[in-house]
């Protein structure tokens, strides 16, 4: 991956980002992984796709590799940027999208469903 | 001086006062659509005949004297990732290409509610992800500027027809930058609010924690025209907050008196283009002048800020795309097709008697998600879903996922530290003016870091604004970023309306317009 990074990049001028700091090489990921991670999420990937996405997932998580030097011991991890409370409301009946609206932008449809391929008894 | 000349808040001010009709201002506005958008590429979509009957409607009732609402009238374009009910959004995708919402999101029905007249859905890096437009599936926007050069994004289109003059209001959105980089690159002014601070119902989500939506005009006024239209509590958006929206455009003349700007001392240093620098000091120099007092100040964890938000923005935009699967809404795969080639795959691997692969085999309805999503999703969003898959997935949580969380709170208190001694902090948008394009494709971690000095303000849930301070020797525009603390968006416009006040960057004009 290294290799590639300079054979295909070496000529044109990289951004650089200030203060940066060193970086390792440490967190590489493998084509199997990349190809595993394709599948967890649904994404079918060519050949050449995969061999592209290695390289630049390697390059883009070695870069991420930077936050190993923040000591974070003891801080609270933030999910969200305002304390929101739980946001209840009254439970009452409303309106709800109408069957034919919200089968409206089904791909694959009957009067009453979606349409899927046949899931069971499948081999 | 022509119509679309004229600022949002001048406009509604003719309007009001019957020198011009809404139908001539359309009409004005659409011809310099037809004019020059064939080569700006900002619209993905316009409905002349749509926009002309919501002219001549509210013409007529105004004529008829009925009270209208805050736009009336006034042309305003959307960002094509707003649900917009019964119309095409199409977040820029071929996944939702022929997507007809159900419903309209609550700030297109703000919009609707103040009587503006939408003119059409601009165009966007494909659901928001991109900082050049070029992710857009369907065709980059180019620079009102220089044509060859990006608008920056992901708001490219939004950003672009207000500095081409095909639109005297525009709403963006911004998860890391997307209203303040595109802003910045054309020369306009556009600001992203707190987060909270407007509903994202009908916002198709990219990051739920870091997505805010927000106006772009030529000036700080006409921002907070729009966003008195666009903020306030939404019982559809439970992040929404319930606080009283300010009268921005009533405060926004009063200056900051006693101001304190802090500049951030890691923000000056290697990779900031010269000019950029040159230009942001000499706006400070001009705060100065107008008696404000500049000092340095550090954020230590601003360094972390684009690797920490490059796990959290794909770890949330891989859950929320995870819907897309060819079922219930967009595209879908030939199924046809699909059948055939997972037959043609199980054929083979029977033959060489490889169980273990035969075991693995994708089920039909799995095969028909990924190769609806591998068809339906271009390069930079599969991207994003594979490292937001890997940093979720198991034995890397903890690692990347619960790591950045903490080094996003560590971020936030930097800024609040730091405005315990400044009233704003201010810096550049981008590290340089608007690129070619074609120039960081094929390198995305460029693209990644170009964001910033503007991610900060999404992880920490800051309002920032971008105004126009100034033009590189080639003519290109250079933006000024201004951050205030949470909800502080009103001390945002009026310092933001001190510095137009003083210069006249924000009335340029582009020679293409």
């Amino acid at each position: 991956m290294t290799k590639e990074r300079g054979q295909g990049r070496g000529a044109k001028p990289r951004f650089v980002a200030p203060n940066l700091g060193s970086r390792t090489l440490a967190m590489s990921i493998s084509r199997q992984e990349v190809e595993k991670i394709a599948l967890l999420g649904r994404l079918l990937l060519t050949e050449e796709e995969l061999d592209r996405m290695t390289v630049q997932m390697g390059g883009i998580l070695d870069y991420m590799d930077l936050l190993g030097e923040v000591d974070t011991e003891g801080v609270e991890p933030m999910a969200h940027a305002i304390d929101v409370a739980n946001a209840f409301r009254d439970d009452r009946v409303g309106s709800s999208l109408d069957r034919e609206a919200a089968l409206a932008n089904a791909p694959h449809r009957d009067a009453q469903c979606y349409l899927v391929p046949a899931v069971l008894g499948e081999g | 001086m022509a119509l679309i000349d004229h600022t949002a808040t001048e406009l509604l001010e003719q309007l009001a006062a019957g020198r011009v009709s809404s139908i001539e201002l359309t009409q004005a506005f659409l011809a310099q659509i037809e004019q020059h958008d064939a080569s700006v590429k900002a619209f993905l979509r316009v409905d002349p005949a749509a926009a002309l009957a919501r002219a001549q409607e509210i013409d007529r009732r105004r004529a008829e004297g009925q009270t209208l609402g805050r736009l009336a009238g006034l042309p305003v374009a959307v960002k094509d990732l707003l649900c917009t009910q019964g119309e095409p959004t199409t977040c820029a995708s071929r996944m939702l290409e022929n997507f007809r919402p159900p419903y309209d999101a609550t700030v297109i029905a703000r919009l609707k509610a103040a009587d503006a007249v939408l003119i059409g859905k601009t165009n966007m890096d494909e659901f928001a992800m991109g900082g050049s437009n070029e992710n857009s599936a369907f065709f980059p926007t180019r620079n009102p500027w220089d044509l060859s050069r990006v608008p920056g994004g992901s708001s490219g289109g939004a950003a672009a027809c207000v500095a081409a003059r095909m639109a005297p209001l525009s709403v963006g959105s911004d998860t890391g930058g997307s209203i303040r980089c595109p802003a910045g690159l054309c020369g306009v002014s556009g600001l992203k609010p707190t987060y909270g601070r407007v509903s994202r119902y009908g916002l198709v989500a990219f990051a739920s924690s870091l997505d805010q939506i927000g106006p772009l005009a030529w000036t700080v006024d006409d921002l907070a025209l729009l966003l008195e239209v666009l903020a306030g509590h939404d019982p559809r958006d439970s992040t929404s907050v319930n606080l009283p929206v300010p009268r921005y455009t009533e405060t926004i003349r009063q200056p900051l008196e006693g101001l304190r700007i802090g500049l951030v001392r890691e923000h000056f240093g290697e990779g900031l283009d010269g000019e950029v620098n040159a230009a942001v000091r000499e706006a400070m120099r001009v705060y100065e002048s107008l008696g404000a007092q500049v000092k340095w100040l550090s954020l230590p964890h601003g360094k972390y800020a684009v690797a920490t938000y490059y796990i959290i923005a794909p770890c949330e935009a891989s859950s929320n795309l995870a819907r897309y699967d060819g079922v219930h809404y967009g595209y879908r795969t030939n199924e046809k097709e699909m059948l055939a080639e997972l037959q043609a795959d199980r054929a083979r691997l029977q033959k060489v008697r490889d169980t273990a692969a035969l075991e693995d085999l994708d089920s039909a309805l799995v095969r028909l998600y990924r190769r609806t999503r591998d068809e339906g999703f271009g390069p930079e969003v599969k991207r994003r879903v594979m490292l937001g898959t890997y940093a979720l997935s198991a034995g890397y949580y903890d690692a990347y996922y619960k790591k950045a969380l903490r080094v996003r709170r560590l971020i936030r208190q930097d800024f609040d530290r730091a405005f315990e001694e400044v009233d704003l902090i201010a810096g550049p948008v981008t590290p340089t003016p608007a690129y070619k394009i074609g120039e960081k494709v094929d390198d995305p971690l460029s693209m990644y870091l170009y964001d910033l000095y503007t991610v900060s303000a999404n992880l920490a849930g800051l309002p920032g604004i971008s105004v126009p301070c100034g033009f590189s020797s080639s003519e290109l525009p250079i933006g000024l970023q201004l951050q205030a603390p949470p909800f502080e968006e009103e001390r945002l416009l009026r310092g933001a309306r001190m510095f137009q006040q003083a210069t006249d960057w924000h009335t340029r004009k582009p020679s293409t317009a």
